[in-house]
C-alpha cells in the first residue's frame, strides 16, 4: 500500500464516517440523557431524507437555485424533530421511562415499524434520487481521483461543527447545563426546580433533529427508498456501542474507526468490507464490554 | 332396467368426461410478486401491468368466455409466508395456474412445491439458470430466458462494440444473482477474449447506500470496462455516484439491467454506456413499437402509472400470453370446452406465445427461448432520460446451452467464434 492509496482510503473513510457520526450523535445524545435506545431513530433519518427530497424537488422545479436545498435540509430536519420527535416523546416515551428496558426497546421498535410503513404509504416503494445540490458544489481532484466537494469537504465540516457545537451547548449554555444536571441525577435536578419533563422533551427533539439532518445530508448521495432507515440504525448503533452508550466525543472516534476500517478494507480486502464495522464492534466489546469510552455503570442494554 | 341402462351409459361416458373439465366461472390464477422491499421496483410495475393485461383479455371475453381473476402474493413477506400463501391459494383458493416468481430463491423454493401440488407454475421473471439444469419438472415452465442467455448477450454486445478493451472490473450486489451473473460473464469473457485482465472485483452488500470507496478505488485502477449487474436502488446509487465523480467519462459501463432504471436515472446516465433489458424489453422496441397492440398497451400503462414500462412489465405480458395460449391450444387440440389439468400441462409442451416483445417458445426442458436486446445509452433530448441507440436483438436459441447441458460447462467449451455464430438484428435506435 503506497502513500497515495493510503490517503485516498483516508479521505473515503472520513467522508463516510462524517455521515454516520451525525446520525449516531443524535442516538447517543438521547441515550445519554434519557437512557432509552431509540430504534425509531433510523426512521427519523429516513424521513429526514424523504422530506428533503420532496421539498427540494418541489422548490427546484419552481426554478430556485440548487443551493437553496441547504436551507431546505435544515427545514426538513427541524420538521422531523418537531412534528415527529415531539409527539413520540410526549405521547409515548414519557409513559415508559420507569418501565423495563426490554419494553422501552419494543416500544421504539414498534414506532420504527409503524414509521417504515408510513414512508411506504406516503412516498411509495420506488427509489428517489435528488442530487442537484451536490452537483452544484462541484468536484475536487486529488491524486487523479475525483471527489465531490460535498462529500469530501462539506460533510466532515458539518460533522465537526456539530460535535463542537453540541459540546459547547452542553457545557457552556444554561439549557445545556440543565440537560447535564438532569442526566446526572433526575430526582436531584427536579428537587432544585428543573422541569425534567421539558428537558427530556427538548433533548429528544434535538436528537430527532440530528437524525433528520443526517438523512437530509445523506439524501443527495444515495437512493432514498424504504428500508434505508434499518440499515442506518444498525450502523449507528454499532458506532454508539463501540464508543460506549451516551459518549458524544467517543462516537466521533468510533465513527472514524468504523469509517476508516471499512474504506481500508475496500482497498485491501474488499470481501470483508461489509463485516468490518461489526468486527470492530465485537473486538472492542470483547476487551471493553462498556465500550471504548463508557463507564461500566452506564450500560443498560 | 331403465336405471341400469342409465348407470351403464354413465359409466361408459365417464372416462371421456374425466378428460375434460367443467368450465369454471372464473379462471383463478395466483401471481407472486414483490409489493414490498427493494425488489418492488420490479414487482409493482409487473402487478400494474398484469391488471391492465387481464382487464384487456377479460373485456374481449376472457379465455374461451371465462374471465381471468388474479390474486397477488407479496414475495417481500418472506419465504415462509410466501410458501404458505402459495399452498393456500392452490389448495383452497381454487387457483388453476400459478405465476411465481421474481426472486430466483423463491423460484427454487416454489418449483418443487408446485410439482408436489401438481399445479402448473409459470416462472415469469426469475433468472437463475440452475432450475432446469439441476432438476426436471413436469408442472414448472419458464416464460422467459435465463441468466445464461442474458449474460452471453451482454458479453457479445460488449465484444462487438468495444473490441479492443484490455481491463475490466466488476461491482455486483453480494447475493446469489450478483455472484452467479459474474461467474457466467467472466467465464464467457475468458473463452471469448482471453487477453482481458480482471483488475477489480467488488461485491458491496445488497442494498448498500454508498459506493464512494469503491468508486475511488475504481478511479485509481482505471479499468476500460466496469460491469455491474446490480438493479433497483443499488444500481441507481452506483450510477449516480459514479456520474457525480466523473467515473463514467473514463470507463465504459456495462449494465445488463439498466433498462429498468433509465427513467429514474434521468440525465445521470450519459451517452456511450451499455444497457441491457433481460430479454427484448424496451418501451421503444424497434420491431414492435409501431404495432397496434404494443402502442395501445404502452399508452394504457403510462396513463395508469405515469411511468414508462420496464422489463418486468414485458415478463408479465409473456407469462399471461403463455397462459392464454396454452388454454386456447388445449381447448382446440382436445375439442373440449375447458381443458383438464393434464390437457393444459400437455399444451405447454413446445408452446409458442407472444407478449409485448418478440414471439417466444418453450423448449423440451420447459425453458423459454427469449430474444435479448442490448443497446448503448444516448441522451437524445426526446425524453428527460437516456434512451438506446445501436440496438442489437439476439436470437435466443443459440444463447442457451443445448438440452441437458450445464451452462458453465457449456460456456467453457465456447471460443471467440461464438459471437459470430449468433443471429443478430441491428437497429440504429
Amino acid at each position: 500500500m503506497n502513500l497515495t492509496i493510503f490517503l485516498l482510503a483516508l479521505f473515503d473513510g472520513i467522508s463516510y464516517a462524517a455521515l454516520v457520526f451525525i446520525v449516531a450523535l443524535g442516538l447517543t445524545l438521547i441515550f445519554g440523557v434519557m437512557r432509552i435506545l431509540n430504534v425509531a431513530h433510523g426512521s427519523l433519518y429516513a424521513i429526514g431524507a424523504y422530506v428533503t427530497v420532496s421539498l427540494s424537488g418541489y422548490f427546484l422545479a419552481l426554478g430556485f437555485a440548487p443551493v437553496f436545498a441547504f436551507p431546505l435540509m435544515i427545514v426538513s430536519a427541524a420538521l422531523v424533530g418537531v412534528a415527529l420527535g415531539g409527539p413520540i416523546e410526549w405521547l409515548l416515551l414519557r409513559r415508559i421511562y420507569d418501565k423495563p428496558e426490554v419494553l422501552q426497546l419494543l416500544v421504539t421498535f414498534a414506532v420504527f415499524m409503524i414509521l417504515e410503513d408510513v414512508q411506504r404509504l406516503v412516498w411509495g416503494s420506488q427509489p428517489y434520487f435528488e442530487a442537484r445540490v451536490l452537483q452544484a458544489l462541484g468536484n475536487v481532484t486529488v491524486f487523479g481521483v475525483t471527489y465531490t466537494v460535498y462529500q469530501l469537504i462539506l460533510l466532515p465540516l458539518v460533522a465537526t461543527g456539530l460535535l463542537l457545537g453540541l459540546r459547547f451547548f452542553l457545557r457552556r449554555t444554561v439549557i445545556g447545563k440543565l440537560i447535564l444536571a438532569t442526566t446526572e441525577d433526575r430526582e436531584a435536578a427536579q428537587s432544585i426546580g428543573i422541569d425534567a419533563d421539558r428537558v427530556f422533551l427538548f433533548t429528544f427533539m434535538v436528537g430527532a433533529v440530528l437524525a433528520g439532518l443526517g438523512g437530509a445530508l445523506a439524501s443527495p448521495t444515495t437512493s432514498i427508498l424504504p428500508g434505508m432507515g434499518a440499515d442506518m440504525i444498525v450502523l449507528s448503533f454499532a458506532v454508539v456501542a463501540t464508543a460506549g452508550l451516551g459518549q458524544i466525543g467517543g462516537a466521533a472516534v468510533a465513527a472514524l474507526m468504523i469509517g476508516l476500517g471499512r474504506s481500508f478494507a475496500v482497498y485491501v480486502w474488499p470481501e470483508v468490507a461489509v463485516l468490518v464495522p461489526y468486527l470492530i464492534m465485537v473486538l472492542v466489546l470483547l476487551v471493553r464490554p462498556e465500550g471504548l469510552f463508557g463507564s461500566p455503570v452506564a450500560r443498560k442494554i | 332396467m331403465k336405471n341400469l341402462l342409465t348407470t351403464t351409459m354413465l359409466c361408459a361416458v365417464l372416462p371421456f368426461a374425466a378428460l375434460a373439465a367443467d368450465k369454471p366461472e372464473t379462471l383463478k390464477i395466483g401471481m407472486t410478486t414483490f409489493l414490498t422491499g427493494p425488489a418492488s421496483v420490479f414487482g409493482v410495475p409487473a402487478r400494474d401491468a398484469m391488471n391492465i393485461l387481464v382487464e384487456n383479455i377479460n373485456s374481449q371475453g376472457g379465455v374461451n368466455g371465462v374471465p381471468i381473476e388474479v390474486t397477488y402474493i407479496d414475495e417481500g413477506a418472506g419465504a415462509e409466508a410466501l410458501t404458505s400463501e402459495f399452498r393456500r391459494l392452490v389448495q383452497s383458493g381454487g387457483a388453476e395456474v400459478m405465476l411465481a416468481s421474481i426472486s430466483s430463491g423463491n423460484c427454487q423454493t416454489l418449483a418443487p412445491l408446485a410439482e408436489d401440488l401438481k399445479v402448473p407454475n409459470l416462472m415469469w421473471d426469475c433468472g437463475t439458470q440452475r432450475i432446469f439444469e439441476e432438476n426436471s419438472y413436469d408442472y414448472v415452465f419458464r416464460t422467459q430466458g435465463n441468466a445464461t442467455s442474458e449474460m452471453l448477450a451482454a458479453v457479445t454486445y460488449l465484444l462487438k462494440t468495444n473490441p479492443d478493451f484490455k481491463t475490466i472490473a466488476v461491482v455486483n450486489q453480494d447475493y446469489a444473482w450478483g455472484r452467479d451473473s459474474w461467474d457466467i460473464f467472466r467465464t464467457a469473457l475468458q473463452v471469448m477474449k482471453p487477453d482481458v485482465e480482471v483488475v477489480g472485483e467488488f461485491f458491496p452488500k445488497f442494498g448498500a447506500p454508498d459506493f464512494s470507496t469503491e468508486i475511488s478505488r475504481l478511479q485509481a485502477l482505471r479499468p476500460d470496462v466496469i460491469l455491474s449487474t446490480s438493479w433497483g436502488a443499488d444500481l441507481d446509487t452506483f450510477v449516480q455516484q459514479a456520474f457525480q465523480r466523473g467515473l463514467m467519462n473514463t470507463s465504459t459501463f456495462v449494465l445488463p439491467l439498466a433498462e429498468s432504471s433509465l427513467e429514474r436515472l434521468g440525465s445521470s446516465l450519459p451517452a456511450g454506456h451499455i444497457v441491457g433489458a433481460r430479454g427484448d424489453h424496451y418501451f421503444l422496441h424497434p420491431e414492435r413499437r409501431d404495432d397496434a397492440d404494443f402502442k395501445s398497451f404502452m399508452a394504457q400503462y403510462t396513463e395508469a402509472t405515469g411511468d414508462i414500462p420496464v422489463y418486468p412489465v414485458f415478463h408479465a405480458s409473456q407469462a399471461i400470453a403463455a397462459l392464454t395460449a396454452a388454454y386456447d391450444k388445449a381447448i382446440a387440440e382436445n375439442g373440449v370446452d375447458w381443458p383438464s389439468k393434464e390437457q393444459l400441462v400437455a399444451a405447454f409442451e413446445g408452446l409458442e406465445f407472444q407478449g409485448l416483445g418478440r414471439s417466444l417458445h418453450l423448449r423440451e426442458d420447459n425453458q423459454g427461448v427469449e430474444s435479448q436486446l442490448m443497446g448503448t445509452s444516448v441522451q437524445s433530448g426526446d425524453y428527460p432520460f437516456a434512451t438506446l441507440e445501436n440496438i442489437m436483438i439476439f436470437d435466443g436459441e443459440a444463447l442457451l446451452p443445448p438440452l441437458g447441458e450445464v451452462s458453465l460447462d457449456w460456456i467453457k467449451g465456447l471460443d471467440a467464434g461464438f459471437a459470430d455464430s449468433l443471429t443478430i438484428s441491428t437497429y440504429e435506435n
